[in-house]
């Protein structure tokens, strides 16, 4: 891990990235030998982190901070799709290319979340920070015509399980990774650290 | 889009017949410390010269435009690679291109050499892929693979794209299979079959002889997926030559003609709206009218237990080649078993069973080189490379092994090609002793899909003998 000095950081100034830390990391290669001691290849060591905009989505991510969970719906009266909610975000809707409008679904979804399909893995990929196994839940909600991907913090998942959502906001990532799920009637107190109702 | 216009629907025209001359693949593998990717493809171009009595050199006399395939720039450490085996293969100054579309690159990849040649740009293209996935450990490799996923929806979550793709088997499990043991068995067959055939292949690095039993006991991945319902992780390269007809008779004796729909979805399965099904010439309006009371919860369509895309490319390809039935009018198939069970929810989206009974087109025994049930050969026996499962998933050659696959069946070379104890020495393989000549008898017309993860893109490729054809051009 980085020191807390060395962890690359981004703002913005006058519409420009300003960048501080370190983006990158420099180790040595390092040869390959086969069997026979003879040389085949090398290792290509890298470290880099990446600088990101989720532009029109921002607000999705910034709102799970909150609590909130924000969909958005296509109104233009034209579309066939008109009042169709997406559940993930659409910035534009699919079939008219139209801005959609931002809706708070946060109280749809503690009303009607229903688990739509899961697995439970023990795998897992470089980088995952989720605790493992890591139950995977699709999320559908009354009214919403696309089915959420998330995870279930709590308890055993079901199709047809009515589930909650919490949220990560005492220490948000930021990422997806703030919104999880609970099934209905988890107390508060059984909640994964940072997180709450 | 969840409504199509009759535009959208029209059926693809190619302005001329289109042939494919040769194919050739590379040794297939886990891991090859001491190959570089152009070694292997250009061991895959030799053996498509040396499949037409050609050297190297004369083949690439005839190219024109080259098409090149691989998934993942991220695997391999290189971007542009394709540039690098262009010039390797020494084909520069001619005109070239990269395709990416995941796991279904190697269609997409001959799909584009085929509109070339279809169009008239170019009288004879090559189509060329391949993979690189022993460069990083597997873990990381998992990470990569995740990261064709929706990098702020999804890659965070796990970085496990089998997560991605298992809840879709899961509602498939539940829903369609009832999640009943013999559906289980059905699967674990599919890991038999694919696996069991991959024994006779001396390109591949997943032949096993197993039990069901040892599929149902092998430890799980993501329930009901095991370990032995999974496909391989590999390293390799396949190739095909696409001509005009005068090209390909000068080339060979013995082209064979080749048509291809392609069709896609959502990256993300979250974004799959429901929609009509659409149908494929061997269904009637109504077939589906009753199939949420027959499997309660599989009303949805495609919703996360079908293919969308997969139906699109085989309405286009079916359409355009005269197919009604495929199990009536096709002799030999190469299925994307990535999965046990995304191979039975194919079997669906292909029109070999309808929505809900893909099971039965295993159980029956219709899909086996020969029917366990009767000893007879199999009505239309799939994966007879070993598939995903048994043979190989070097991503971007995928595609273009399993049609070569399929050419070898209807130029009646198959035992040639893999029977060879030559071939399996210098492969590092030993030939088993109850090795078994799997050619389909008087195969005359093949299917290949080739399919993207999720399902995100999709190919379906059809050859067939020029004297067997199914409609008039
Ligand atoms: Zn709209």
């Amino acid at each position: 891990m980085k020191s807390e000095n060395d962890v690359g950081r981004v703002s913005v100034k006058n519409g420009r990235y300003k960048i501080k830390g370190k983006f990158h990391i420099i180790e040595p290669n390092t040869p390959i030998f086969d069997d026979n001691g003879k040389l085949c290849g090398i290792t290509n060591p890298r470290d880099m982190t990446y600088i990101h905009s989720y532009g029109g989505e921002a607000i999705f991510f910034e709102s799970l901070s909150k609590g909130k969970l924000m969909a958005s719906r296509c109104d233009n009266p034209k579309c066939e799709s008109k009042d169709s909610i997406f559940m993930p975000f659409r910035i534009y809707c699919p079939d008219c290319l139209r801005k959609n409008t931002v809706i708070d679904i946060t109280d749809i979804a503690k009303k009607t979340a229903m688990i739509h399909s899961f697995i439970i893995t023990e795998r897992s990929g470089a980088f995952n920070t989720l605790k493992k196994p890591i139950k995977f839940i699709n999320v559908e909600f009354k009214d919403v015509c696309t089915i959420f991907m998330g995870y279930l913090s709590v308890g055993e998942p079901k199709i047809g399980m009515r589930v909650l959502p919490i949220f990560q906001t005492k220490k948000p990532t930021y990422t997806i990774m703030d919104i999880s799920w609970v099934p209905v009637g988890t107390p508060e107190s059984e909640l994964p650290e940072g997180f709450t109702l | 889009m969840i409504k199509f216009s009759d535009k959208q629907l029209k059926i693809p025209k190619m302005a001329r017949p289109v042939y494919l001359a040769t194919s050739g693949m590379s040794r297939f593998g886990r891991a090859f410390p001491t190959l570089r990717t152009e070694e292997l493809c250009i061991e895959a171009f030799t053996a498509a010269a040396d499949f037409i009595k050609m050297t190297p050199a004369e083949l690439k006399q005839y190219i024109h435009t080259a098409y090149y395939g691989h998934f993942a720039d991220h695997f391999g450490d290189q971007l542009l690679g394709e540039a690098v085996i262009h010039d390797r293969l020494g084909l520069d100054p001619l005109g070239t291109i990269g395709v990416k579309t995941g796991g279904a690159t190697g269609g997409s990849t001959i799909w584009e050499a085929i509109k070339a040649v279809a169009s008239g740009y170019s009288d004879c293209a090559l189509a060329m892929g391949w993979e690189r996935m022993d460069e990083v450990p597997t873990d990381e490799g998992n990470h990569l693979i995740a990261c064709a996923a929706d990098k702020d929806w999804e890659t965070p979550l796990g970085h496990i794209y089998t997560g991605y793709y298992a809840v879709m088997a899961q509602r498939y499990w539940q829903i369609f299979g009832k999640a009943e043991d013999s559906f289980r068995k059905t699967m674990a067959e599919i890991a038999v079959k694919n696996r069991g055939y991959g024994r006779m292949n001396p390109y591949a690095h997943g032949g096993m002889k197993i039990t069901v039993e040892d599929v149902i006991n092998s430890p799980v991945v993501a329930y009901p997926l095991r370990v032995l319902d999974c496909c391989l992780m590999s390293v390799g390269a396949a190739c095909g030559v696409v001509c005009d007809e005068k090209t390909a008779y000068e080339l060979t004796d013995n082209p064979l003609r080749i048509w291809i729909g392609a069709g896609s979805h959502t990256l993300r399965v979250a974004d799959r709206r429901d929609m009509k099904i659409p149908l494929l010439p061997n269904e009637e309006p109504g077939l589906y009218d009753d199939l949420g009371k027959r499997f309660p919860g599989g009303d949805r369509y495609p919703g996360f237990s079908s293919f969308l895309a997969a139906r699109i490319a085989s309405y286009y390809a079916y359409n355009m080649t005269g197919v009604v039935d495929p199990c009536e009018d096709l002799d030999v198939i190469e299925l994307h078993d990535a999965f046990t069970i995304s191979d039975i929810q194919s079997y669906e989206d292909v029109g070999l069973r309808p929505y809900g009974e893909g099971r039965d087109y295993i159980e029956s025994g219709d899909g086996y080189h020969t029917n366990p049930k009767t000893g007879k050969p199999g009505r239309l026996p799939s994966n007879l490379s070993g598939g995903l499962i048994g043979c190989m998933h070097a991503v971007g050659a995928t595609g273009l092994m399993q049609i070569a696959e399929i050419g070898y069946h209807i130029w009646n070379r198959w035992a040639e090609i893999h029977g060879d104890e030559k071939k399996w020495k210098k492969f590092g393989r030993e030939k088993p002793k109850d090795w078994t000549d799997l050619q389909v008898k008087g195969a005359k017309r093949g299917l290949a899909i080739s399919h993207a993860g999720v399902g995100s893109h999709v190919t379906a490729t059809i050859l067939m003998h020029p004297n067997h054809l199914l409609k008039e051009d």
